[in-house]
């Protein structure tokens, strides 16, 4: 079980030491309210991160993900500022996100096609549809939509709430519903699942939707922390998610890997910036210590695999 | 297990030595030895006299040992006359590759064996025996002087068939020394000059094929008794589980299989490598659906199309290569167990882990599975319990039918025995069971009735009683009740 859950325990480890560094050399980086408005803005990434981590256990891959962010971004703003209720926008943005998903997951389940081509080509068609039609318009979003109309620090809550709430049904799903089950048996060997009379297309297309849906409520939680939204507010999200995912010890070629991990490993990586801020470094160093975090993961589970099948 | 113990093989410049033997009888573990892919822990090897210790794929090649596999190794994406060159030197890293020399030597290797493919065409776009005269050129162009060939004609037409006859007699011409693997008995009568059989990894002689018959050379594969215990048959089978009437599925080559299989009822499968068993199960567990006949489970036509169907209407098929699709070595065996019955065990989708484990427990029991509990990795078992595990997946469906292919492939004789008892235990409970196995004597040992398949059809169906090695080979083989006629 340690041996099982190893990687899971040391990305915690990893980050409780900078956490406790932290706290011992830069103690006003836990104060209050800034705290929390760090946390809550990283509540819709590690929305992402839940799909993406799906999909990758599923062995496929979505670089789709920023777009679909994106487009759902815009359109639950465009339904908000034309008047219509909150409750529409959001229904809308996850309608959307749930569409983009089935595509892509219908292009990969049931066409055979690799997602990486699949998610590159939606990703640029959402990107440039974004481009032409917005021309980088800011949509500025009606009174009623900030944190959900409920004032800053309840509207904080809300939104960690949430995500937190959708983080523990999905890890106890993972593990504890047989569709669960399905995607970590589709990911390790699909045709083995396909023989014990699993449909590893049907769970394919389910993960990709659920990884749409799960993008269009991470625009939403996004969208509601500020007063305007960017028509490219997802760029770069796929990449922050799959890095989290990686860095938590989700095999990259699928089949092994939880949430557990995949939640310390998102808040490593995010609070490199924030942390460096406070040991009063250059913020310059953010992209390289990440990409170091990222190269010692995988490097630690290439050696770890070489030790135990030697 | 050992695959290889004791084998003399020896082969002279100019001649034709066919190689042959049952499934598994270490043909392909000899040619290994011979090509360097693997390393014997015993015995020597020699070359043209001189003994090579250690000898490995790159030396074997410079040594002038060139085998054609019955699936050519050639670069698909390249053009015939890059792929020969490739083939005939190890360039440097940085030497200027001469594109007119390359094509002309290719030009003419391909003429040498009469071939009528262009340089230039890219093997891609070659069939398979094209290739296969592609990968002749290229032993003949790198100046091969033993050449191992493994079932070339395995896929070949009539025609091509004598195209290659011809090539390997023009190599035996030439001083080369061909080693022939073939399972169609009258090709080692058209072309070889002497014949060894290998029999359990053991060499049980070397022959001038003249010398012989059809009769004593499948005398000499299968020659040996059923020497292994085999559980008991008891009492009389029950109704007709599985009828099969003109079954055939297209795609896959099995035609017209007529066959039943009762309840308690042990049907043996036997029939060479590609003679059509494993695409039959495939066949009545819906992952290549037939397209032709009728089946009938339990008298009610069905029709399946999906293994899914099959399991919900009582079938179970524990695949031949247990690590291939089989047992999922990174999950735990609980988990693997359960794989198949989901939708039984864990009602609404919500996984119950007592259920789970318990029953895990019990099918640990109840077959003798060593592990050190339900939640070891599947990896962690050796490959006897593994197949357990298989086993028990599928028992966990509660299946009417039991398909079970190459059920102790790669197993040890202990483990072996073992899951002989389990399957012969099932059948005493009311299930059919439907056994392929390559391995004869347990098909013989094992079996209420032996139903023989080569070349995709069911040729011959024996009841225990008339079974025995000789007529089972001789049917696989095709030779059945002409042995010695093609031999004259």
């Amino acid at each position: 079980m340690n041996q099982r859950y190893f990687r899971e325990w040391t990305v915690a480890g990893a980050f409780g030491l900078l956490m406790l560094s932290l706290l011992i050399f830069a103690p006003h980086f836990f104060q209050g309210q800034p705290l929390l408005s760090r946390v809550t803005s990283q509540m819709p990434a590690l929305l992402a991160a839940i799909g993406i981590t799906l999909v990758i256990v599923s062995r496929q891959i979505d670089i789709s993900v920023g777009a679909q962010f994106s487009l759902c971004a815009v359109i639950a703003g465009l339904t908000a500022s034309a008047g219509l209720p909150l409750g529409v926008a959001i229904g809308a943005a996850v309608g959307a996100g749930a569409l983009m998903g089935a595509l892509n997951g219908w292009l990969v389940a049931y066409l055979g096609l690799p997602s990486i081509v699949v998610t590159l080509a939606t990703m640029v068609t959402w990107q440039e549809a974004l481009r032409l039609w917005q021309q980088g318009r800011l949509i500025g979003l009606p009174d009623g939509v900030q944190w959900f109309g409920l004032g800053q620090a309840s509207g904080q809550m809300l939104v960690i709430g949430f995500t937190a709430g959708v983080l523990i049904f999905s890890a106890w799903g993972m593990r504890n519903l047989a569709a669960g089950r399905f995607v970590y048996a589709t990911g390790t060997d699909a045709e083995a699942a396909r023989l014990a009379g699993i449909d590893p297309k049907r769970t394919t297309f389910g993960v990709f939707v659920l990884m749409g849906v799960l993008a269009g409520l991470a625009a939403v939680l996004n969208l509601v922390q500020s007063a305007q939204i960017q028509p490219n507010s997802g760029d770069g999200l796929e990449l922050k998610i799959i890095a989290a995912a990686v860095v938590g010890g989700v095999a990259i070629q699928g089949g092994r890997g939880t949430l557990w991990g995949v939640l310390p490993g998102m808040l490593l990586l995010a609070n490199v910036n924030p942390a460096l801020t406070h040991f009063h470094q250059p913020p310059y160093w953010e992209k390289a210590i990440q990409g170091m975090v990222i190269l010692l993961a995988v490097v630690a589970d290439g050696l770890r695999t070489r030790k135990s099948s030697n | 297990m050992r695959a290889l113990k004791g084998v003399s093989f020896e082969l002279v410049p100019g001649e034709v030595h066919a190689l042959l033997g049952e499934n598994g009888a270490g043909k392909s573990t000899l040619i290994k030895v011979i090509t360097g892919a693997h390393q014997p822990d015993g015995g020597t090897l020699e070359v043209g006299g001189v003994e090579v210790p250690g000898l490995s794929p790159s030396r074997a090649r410079e040594l002038g040992i060139a085998c054609i596999y019955q699936q050519p190794a050639l670069f698909p994406d390249l053009t015939v006359a890059e792929n020969i060159g490739l083939r005939l030197k190890k360039p440097g890293l940085f030497s200027r590759v001469r594109w007119a020399g390359q094509r002309g030597r290719a030009a003419e290797l391909l003429k040498r064996i009469g071939a009528e493919i262009s340089p230039d065409a890219e093997v891609r776009s070659l069939s398979m025996p094209e290739q296969q005269l592609v990968e002749i050129a290229c032993a003949l162009g790198s100046g091969a002087r033993i050449v191992i060939m493994d079932e070339p004609t395995a896929s070949l037409t009539q025609k091509e068939q004598h195209l290659l006859f011809a090539v390997v007699r023009d190599l035996r011409a030439s001083g080369v020394g061909v080693v022939y693997i073939s399972h169609r008995l009258e090709e080692i009568f058209a072309l070889a000059d002497r014949v060894t059989v290998l029999r359990d990894g053991e060499s049980v002689g070397t022959n001038p094929v003249n010398d012989l018959t059809e009769s004593q050379m499948i005398q000499l594969m299968v020659g040996r008794e059923v020497s292994a215990l085999y559980p008991p048959a008891e009492g009389e089978p029950g109704e007709v589980v599985l009828s099969l009437e003109n079954v055939g599925c297209s795609g896959s080559g099995v035609r017209g299989v007529n066959l039943e299989v009762r309840a308690g009822e042990i049907v043996g499968l036997a029939g060479l490598v590609g003679a059509g068993r494993t695409e039959l199960a495939r066949v009545l567990f819906g992952i290549t659906p037939g397209d032709e006949g009728t089946m009938r489970l339990l008298g009610e036509r069905v029709a399946i199309s999906d293994p899914r169907e099959a399991i919900s209407l009582g079938i179970a098929y524990v695949p031949e290569d247990r690590r291939k699709h089989g047992v999922i070595l990174e999950m735990p065996i609980a988990h693997n167990m359960t794989m198949a019955i989901h939708r039984k065990l864990f009602r609404g989708g919500m996984l119950r882990f007592g259920a789970e484990e318990s029953l895990a427990v019990n099918f640990i029991r109840d077959l003798g599975i060593k592990a050190w509990g339900p939640a070891a990795p599947g990896g962690s078992l050796s490959g006897g319990n593994q197949q357990k595990v298989s086993v028990a997946r599928w028992l966990a469906t509660k299946p009417k039918l039991l398909i079970l292919d190459e059920p102790t492939q790669g197993v040890d004789v202990g483990a072996k025995s073992e899951i002989h008892r389990i399957i012969r235990g099932l059948a005493k409970e009311g299930l059919a069971v439907l056994m392929i196995s390559s391995d004869l004597p347990e098909v013989l040992g094992m079996s209420d009735r032996v139903g023989v398949m080569r070349g995709g059809e069911l040729v011959k169906v024996m009841e225990r009683s008339e079974a025995d090695a000789a007529t089972v080979m001789a049917a696989a083989l095709g030779t059945g009740g002409t042995s010695g006629k093609e031999a004259a």
